[in-house]
């Protein structure tokens, strides 16, 4: 019956006609699937030493002069395959972004909802403190605080939750504010309910198309950040390779003209974020006309 | 305006204090305590925290963020060295993604069916997709290292222009300038053309422009003069905020291209633990900000006079 249910829904409807969001749906539903199997796909576990062979170093892209077809898009200066390292950076440059949004709205949308729904001198305070952090931009303060926490994969994630629960606090405060004065939420206070069912109950479902358009997008905020800090040498350390790190690592080799190691690592990050903007882009005009 | 540096001024001294101890990254790995003790004294680190704090603040008002530990000179004045090669990639960029964000957005919102207008879209989605040291590192690949049109990296000659020490008096500074600024102006465009089109959309719907068309403004004025003029508020608002963002974008596409600015001062100088510097930049762009914010609140009372501050 649920399957009925979302085959007549209005949203469905305008899924199955609309080409992006078939597209883009097809194109992330790729991504997780080789984030997923990866190490079963790839022709080489990279990150075990006795897989690497010098012999093998240096080796350009299989239709180039020079390439192998068993290295589909080249190798690097220690003979690891560029394919490969890619389907394992994928995994960890999803894993945490997918984790800091996960964290972040958790966080954003308790504060929020606490600050919209109970109001007074605790609003204030909160919103001021949001105005503040969002008026510097997030690529800086995550600088900042990867450089205080040192690089790890926990830290990351640490500064990914603490630069976004901002955006969601915001959207839930301003949402539970115009819920909050409807009637059914009287209504609901009159039966006697508990605030606190009522702020999850009641006002929560209600904001909840906002929360998930803005997670889409911060999903591929995310990655980019991620990315970019590993990038600068301040995110992941090199034994967690995400793809950020990838093109750090190729960055050193590309003026020797080995341009894959560093070119196709961040073409499948623009692949990734692509996918999901677009998808963002379908779920906000479907879900939340109002934020075009 | 002051509140807001005050508090940053805390998080980032508390924050910095903690990274990892600069006293170890003067002295050669073995020295004895006694002489770990006396560079302790020297840089005022053996009290307590919140009168390193007073202490802080104090020299900060005063412009004294200390000496840099690894280029021996006043933080300050470095960070002010290397401002105006930092200010020259952001002012081109800034110039770029006003041309082409407005342009863009305008046309696709005045226009949304219209083919050119779909292309347009398609490509702010991917520009907003791009990593901006994937950007950089293209360019230097394709069109420096192989077709050599660009040079590689670095800040070109410098020349004097109306009185300014710039790179930008010279075509040889230009050639430098040009890929930073397209690199760092890239995500910028694609944000304000999806800005500026859901406006253009939103007002191309209203009653007054239907009625300056009827009475036959020329196509040209109705866009820019009767439709743009109103979105500017949320327009100018959004430039505000991605100045800012261009300016802490300077620290990757500095990086990447060997640009001496201030972006690769504060990178090479979390990498060598140099504190005084971290601390001087932070708080120097926080000010820049602040006034960044401030000049954004003017201009709306020019745009709107309804608007009071």
């Amino acid at each position: 019956m649920m399957l009925q249910r979302i085959a007549e829904s209005d949203f469905f409807y305008h899924y199955r006609r609309s080409a992006t969001a078939i597209v883009s749906s097809f194109l992330l539903f790729f991504i997780v699937f080789v984030a997923l199997l990866g190490p079963l796909l790839t022709p080489q576990d990279p990150y075990a030493l006795s897989n690497l062979h010098l012999a093998n170093a240096y080796k350009p892209p299989a239709w180039l002069p020079g390439g192998e077809l068993r290295f589909l898009l080249g190798t690097d200066q220690q003979g690891r395959d560029i394919l490969s390292a890619i389907v394992y950076g994928s995994r960890v440059s999803l894993f945490i972004a997918l984790l800091g949004v996960l964290l972040s709205s958790t966080l954003g949308i308790l504060i929020g909802l606490l600050a919209g729904y109970v109001g007074g001198r605790l609003e204030a305070a909160i919103m001021r403190f949001a105005d503040i952090q969002l008026s510097f931009p997030s690529m800086l303060i995550a600088l900042f605080l990867m450089t205080t926490f040192g690089r790890s994969v926990v830290n990351i994630i640490i500064t990914l939750t603490l630069i976004g629960w901002v955006r969601y606090a915001r959207i839930v405060r301003g949402e539970t504010l115009s819920v909050r004065k409807k009637e059914y939420i009287e209504a609901s206070r009159v039966i006697g309910y508990s605030d606190i069912h009522i702020m999850f109950r009641e006002v929560l479902p209600n904001v909840l198309n906002s929360v998930i358009v803005l997670s889409t997008i911060q999903i591929g905020t995310f990655i980019l950040l991620e990315a970019t800090l590993s990038f600068l040498g301040l995110g992941v350390p090199a034994t967690k390779p995400t793809l950020g790190m990838l093109c750090s690592e190729g960055f050193s080799v590309l003026y020797s003209g080995l341009w894959w190691v560093s070119f196709f690592p961040g073409l499948y990050i623009v692949f990734i974020v692509f996918a999901i903007n677009l998808f963002g882009d379908f779920l906000r005009d479907q879900l939340n006309p109002r934020l075009r | 305006m002051a509140g807001v540096l005050l508090i940053v001024s805390a998080i980032v001294f508390f924050v910095t204090s903690v990274i990892g101890n600069p006293v170890y990254n003067m002295l050669p790995e073995r020295a004895p305590p006694e002489q770990v003790e006396q560079v302790k004294k020297m840089l005022g680190l053996d009290k307590p925290l919140y009168v390193q704090y007073f202490i802080f603040l104090r020299n900060a008002l005063r412009g004294d963020f200390g000496r840099s530990y690894t280029h021996h000179q006043p933080a300050l004045k470095l960070i002010f060295s290397r401002f105006p090669a930092t200010i020259e990639i952001v002012v081109v960029a800034m110039l770029l993604t006003v041309m082409g964000g407005i342009a863009g957005g305008v046309y696709a919102g005045a226009y949304p069916n219209r083919k050119l207008s779909k292309t347009i879209m398609g490509f702010s989605i991917l520009g907003i997709s791009l990593p901006s040291f994937w950007i950089g590192m293209v360019f230097i690949f394709f069109l420096s290292v192989r077709l050599g049109w660009f040079p590689v990296s670095g800040r070109g000659e410098v020349g004097v222009l109306l009185g300014i020490r710039t790179s930008l008096a010279t075509l040889d500074g230009w050639k430098h300038v040009l890929l930073p600024s397209v690199t760092l102006a890239v995500i910028n465009i694609a944000t304000i053309i999806r800005l500026v089109r859901a406006g253009m959309m939103e007002t191309m719907r209203q009653e007054y422009i239907k009625f300056a068309r009827a009475k036959g403004v020329g196509e040209r004025d109705l866009l820019f003069k009767h439709a743009l003029k109103n979105i500017m508020i949320p327009v100018v608002t959004i430039f505000g905020l991605q100045l800012g963002e261009l300016i802490a974008f300077t620290t990757i596409t500095e990086t990447i291209y060997a640009w001496p600015g201030m972006g690769k001062l504060l990178i090479d100088s979390i990498n060598n633990l140099d504190r005084p510097i971290v601390s001087a930049y932070l708080l120097f762009v926080s000010v820049l900000f602040v006034v960044i914010n401030f000049v954004v609140d003017i201009l709306y009372t020019w745009i709107d006079p309804r608007v009071e501050l």
